[in-house]
């Protein structure tokens, strides 16, 4: 049937009743002309309604948690209920004009994370042994109490580098509330007012790429802005997977997408997995065997070398180390890069196509074709992801990819790269003050379950302490802010759990956080904190291409339960440590959100005034440049020295033959002044290969940041935790896809099903990185959760964390 | 008449299911019930060559499908109360929730799983192309929300006229079942209605 009335709420259409709509938006505009209300009229409706409902009004708040994108989300709230969520929807949405940032489907679910079940109501105090899960009510007063109190006395007994601030980025986008990195926080503030704190280096996203290639480029490695994909010859996206890791359209996979196709630049995926950046829109897919990247790229550097494709010019020019002409004088002979390619060097290998094809899986006339479309595609983009560096030589194999770049000349101009990870262009914002932290002793983010109970072994040589030669006392104290690191996030649960299980040991774990997760489970003290939409903040940092934008985030409903926000925590807790009038400089929360504003107005008076912020809610910059990395550099290399020794990309590091020389490392590891491939332990070639003959590679998953949003029902549905895994392998172990299966090694198993699929090389398999930790009596996990998997041992350099690299045996437990 | 409908850009879409999400919320909708689905069509396979997996023709795509407003609706026909009909002036299929019994033979005969059944209630509920945000001159939540920008929604006259008649794909019914109101973008990986070749990898999901 059909009909032009709509009982749905008994009353009659009229024609007549054309909605006057906005003319904003044309289409939209041309649709609403022809459509009528199924009822009267909106108020009318309402009215109808048994209780009357309030106005509705539309806050703007953000999403602020650590996908490299922060989002605008409009919350519609009435009668003090968020009751839907909304995105950036202003302008006109034309690309490269005035792009809006639109969120993805997590900051779509907004609403389910602040009205989650798991929400943290009050302050707790752990009642049964850490990780059970038991817990009684305190109040606040003595929850900052009990805290005070014991600091004070661990600062007293132990010292002030006792106390270490975890990783954690749940709040990375904010800036009052900040998470990350820890001197940028206020519990880093309040404590380096009380004496300092351990500090830690590095992160779990990109901790060897931020030291493999600082010995490359000096600092941060930049790369041109995705925006600049628009005027590429070649498109290589090594590793590199914007659809799954940069989803928001504000952020980069829009940019992508469309920078791509402007230029229809040839587009090649590496990766072990076929990516939903590739799905289609992609020209090759060419996959690779987990931690054999730098294989890959010496033989593809063998054929451009061979075949006189090299931009030889540029890397006399710009690099140290390319071959003898270029090498420094403290290198020995034949130590240049060409000559560890063309079979010259120490160990007299050639890596010719055939040798990288056996390590690599990939077929030689795949490899030699790539050389060729690179060498003769001159300057190319070849931008990298942050997963194969997340491996267990992750150091080398980033300095590796970046090679392609430099044996391209690519560096420092428009349609070309750096092989790092693309890089944006920023608007500057005044952070919240920090204070020095009187103790100058850090160490890698990764190593602090170790500096629980072995913190005497411990030096720079041996797990690279930096700031001291030693760690002169244990970690006592754990603050873990916005962060899951404590157990989900972290590598190996199972031993992180024993390790923590002595209370006696380290003494005292506040977790601050909105919900009850795996890490809260070990606190000693939990303290509920606000979400972004219950106070005001100021998000930015959104990785944005050249589109940057910063956010103000303002309160949409009142603070739920009897969580509170992070700076009044710390200032009570000032107060009580003697220091409050130090920390809060006399203003509270919204001034400093004011007055941090007042002052990026001072350095920009072109901004928006506080109170038209208000309004907007979110401020854009449109730039009709591209970021291009190193471009001053390449212009004048004299005038504008990089920050390495040199001044120059150095492909042969003398710093990296020092530390190569003096540092205590185990046989299986290798730090080397040239970035060469060498087999890593849990590789492809590892004896352990005979009882765990799967490689297991996270990725980042749709339905989550990392952990963050990992307890939302609807998405969790709408995107299954699943293991991937080959038909070939899956055939071989009388797994079908949807069956129960079991992955497991030395040191955990996990129970998840299995999503059977040729989007992966055989002999690998892939779990999303983030699920919550689920565990039965038996130490299964049931939650598909990576970690308990993962190995606690550091990459060699960077001490960094290797959860990429993990070998793992899987069978099948129950059919589907 | 007038009859809208979606556009719906399959070379564009990386499945990240914003949209699904984005209706979710804005229709307060439960875990189980999704106005829009998105299927990913996967297909190929890796052949053993030495030391080396050659990899062939590996495939994948997603296609984003809400209810496609069809022109011969198939739940309207089922339909034995006359809750599901199709409006004349707009070409919107809806449910008129006060005469819907739930007796849910609306979803089990539309062919790309449109009717959602609302257990609390007991009555079918589905996608009604937003009407509520039309007539205040928007567009429905989810093609707003794309973060690819590969959903349209409009005329389906106009959609055509722009994008062509496209509206069979695998793993979708052939569209002469029902005439359905959309217009697909092939993804370069896009297989025929019908094709045997891949698989729906994520019944669960859709």
């Amino acid at each position: 049937m059909s009909n032009n009335t709509d009982k749905t709420t008994g009353a009659t259409l009229s024609r007549r009743s054309f909605i006057k709509c906005s003319s904003a938006v044309g289409a939209a505009a041309a649709i609403a002309s022809g459509i009528s209300l199924p009822f009267k009229s909106k108020p009318a409706n309402a009215a109808e309604a048994s209780t009357p409902a309030g106005p509705e009004k539309v806050v703007w708040s953000a999403c602020t948690v650590n996908c490299g994108s922060r989002c605008p989300l409009r919350m519609h709230v009435q009668d003090g209920e968020i009751k839907y969520v909304e995105t950036d929807n202003t302008g006109n949405d034309v690309f490269g004009e005035d792009t809006q940032v639109r969120a993805c489907l997590r900051g779509r679910s907004m609403r389910k994370r602040v009205y989650n079940p798991d929400r943290l109501k009050y302050p707790m105090k752990r009642t049964g042994k850490r990780g059970e899960g038991k817990f009684e009510r305190i109040s606040w007063e003595q929850a900052y109490d009990e805290i005070a109190d014991t600091m004070k006395r661990l600062i007293k007994d132990y010292g002030n580098d006792s106390i270490y601030l975890n990783y954690g980025t749940g709040t990375l986008g904010g800036t009052v509330t900040k998470s990350w990195p820890p001197h940028n926080t206020l519990i880093a503030r309040l404590m380096s007012l009380c004496g300092g704190y351990l500090n830690h280096y590095g992160d779990y996203s990109t901790a060897q790429i931020a030291k493999g290639l600082s010995y490359t480029y000096g600092g941060w490695a930049h790369n041109n802005s995705f925006s600049d994909l628009a005027n590429t010859k070649l498109n290589i996206q090594f590793g590199n997977n914007p659809a799954e890791t940069r989803m928001s359209g504000g952020g980069l996979v829009h940019h992508y997408v469309a920078s791509k196709n402007l230029s229809k630049a040839r587009t090649i995926i590496i990766d072990p997995r076929y990516t939903d950046t590739a799905a289609g829109r992609e020209d090759q897919w060419i996959p690779i065997r987990p931690s054999t990247d730098a294989a890959l790229v010496a033989g593809l550097a063998y054929v451009m070398i061979t075949e006189d494709l090299v931009d030889q010019a540029f890397l006399d020019k710009y690099c140290v180390g390319y071959d003898e002409k270029t090498l420094p004088a403290s290198a020995p002979a034949n130590s240049d890069y060409k000559s560890y390619i063309l079979g010259k060097g120490e160990d007299g290998i050639a890596k010719t196509p055939e040798w990288a094809s056996k390590i690599t899986t990939i077929p030689v006339d795949v490899i030699v074709k790539l050389a060729r479309e690179m060498g003769t595609n001159r300057p190319c983009a070849i931008h990298q992801g942050w997963g194969l560096q997340r491996t267990a030589n992750g150091e080398m194999a980033c300095r590796a990819v970046a090679m392609l770049a430099l044996l391209t000349g690519s560096v420092g101009v428009s349609g070309g790269s750096t092989g790092a990870r693309e890089s944006d262009i920023n608007i500057p914002f005044v952070r919240f003050p920090t204070v020095d932290n009187p103790v100058s002793t850090s160490i890698s983010m990764f190593l602090w379950t170790d500096a629980i109970y072995r913190h005497q072994e411990m030096t720079d040589k041996t797990d690279g302490v930096r700031g001291a030669e030693r760690l002169s006392n244990p970690i006592k104290m754990i603050w873990n802010y916005a962060g899951n690191c404590l157990i989900n996030q972290h590598a190996d649960i199972n031993r992180t759990h024993d390790i923590l299980q002595d209370d006696q040991a380290c003494e005292m774990i506040v977790v601050i956080d909105n919900h009850m997760t795996a890490s809260a489970k070990y606190a000693d003290i939990i303290l509920p904190d606000l979400t972004t939409s219950e106070q005001d903040d100021w998000a930015m940092d959104g990785k944005a291409s050249n589109a940057p934008y910063f956010i103000f985030a303002q309160q949409a409903i009142e603070p739920q339960f009897e969580a509170k926000g992070i700076y009044e925590v710390c200032s009570e807790l000032a107060k009580r440590m003697g220091v409050e009038d130090e920390f809060t400089e006399g203003r509270s929360q919204a001034e400093w959100v004011e007055h941090l504003y007042a002052e990026t107005r001072k350095q920009d008076p072109s901004l928006p005034s506080f109170e038209e912020m208000k309004e907007l809610g979110i401020y854009k910059r449109q730039y009709q440049r591209d970021f291009i990395a190193y471009e001053d550099f390449r212009k004048d290399p004299e005038a504008n020295p990089l920050n390495t020794p040199s001044g120059k990309i150095e492909i042969y590091s003398e710093a990296l033959a020092e530390i190569a020389a003096t540092w205590e490392l185990d046989d299986d590891e290798v730090i080397h002044p040239l970035p060469i491939y060498v087999d890593v332990f849990e590789g492809h070639n590892d004896p352990l290969t005979a009882k765990y003959p799967l490689q297991l590679t996270g990725f980042h998953f749709k339905s989550r940041c990392h952990s963050t949003y990992g307890n939302v029902a609807e998405l969790k549905a709408a995107a299954r935790q699943e293991l991937w895994i080959n038909p070939i392998d899956a055939a071989e172990r009388g797994i079908k896809h949807g069956d129960m299966v079991s992955i497991f090694n030395d040191r955990g198993e996990v129970h998840i099903t299995a999503q059977v699929t040729p989007r992966i090389l055989p002999r690998v398999v892939a779990l999303g990185e983030g699920a919550w930790y689920a565990p039965d009596g038996q130490k299964v996990d049931h939650g598909g959760s990576i970690n308990v998997l993962t190995t606690q041992r550091p990459s060699p350099l960077a001490k960094g964390n290797p959860q990429h690299t993990n070998l793992v045996q899987v069978k099948a437990i129950k059919k589907a | 008449m007038k009859q809208l409908g979606f556009y719906i850009d399959s070379s564009k879409c990386t499945g990240c299911k914003t949209c699904q999400l984005a209706c979710k919320d804005y229709r307060d909708l439960d875990v189980k019930r999704s106005y829009r689905r998105i299927y990913e069509y996967t297909g190929g396979g890796f052949v053993q060559d030495g030391d080396t997996w050659i990899q062939n023709d590996v495939f994948a795509y997603y296609l984003s499908i809400a209810c496609n407003h069809c022109t011969h609706p198939a739940c309207v026909q089922a339909c034995p109360s006359g809750a599901m009909h199709k409006r004349d002036d707009n070409g919107l299929v809806l449910v008129d929730e006060d005469i819907c019994i739930g007796c849910q033979h609306c979803a089990n005969a539309c062919p790309y799983g449109a009717p959602q059944f609302d257990k609390t209630r007991g009555i079918m509920t589905k996608c009604d192309g937003c009407i509520q945000r039309l007539s205040e001159g928007k567009q429905p939540m989810c093609v707003e929300s794309c973060p690819l920008r590969a959903l349209e929604f409009g005329d389906m006259s106009e959609l055509r006229e722009k994008y062509g008649l496209t509206a069979d794909v695998a793993p979708l019914p052939p569209s002469s079942q029902t005439l359905p109101n959309i217009v697909i973008k092939l993804n370069k990986n896009s297989k025929p209605t019908g094709d045997t070749t891949g698989f729906l990898v994520n019944p669960k999901e859709v």
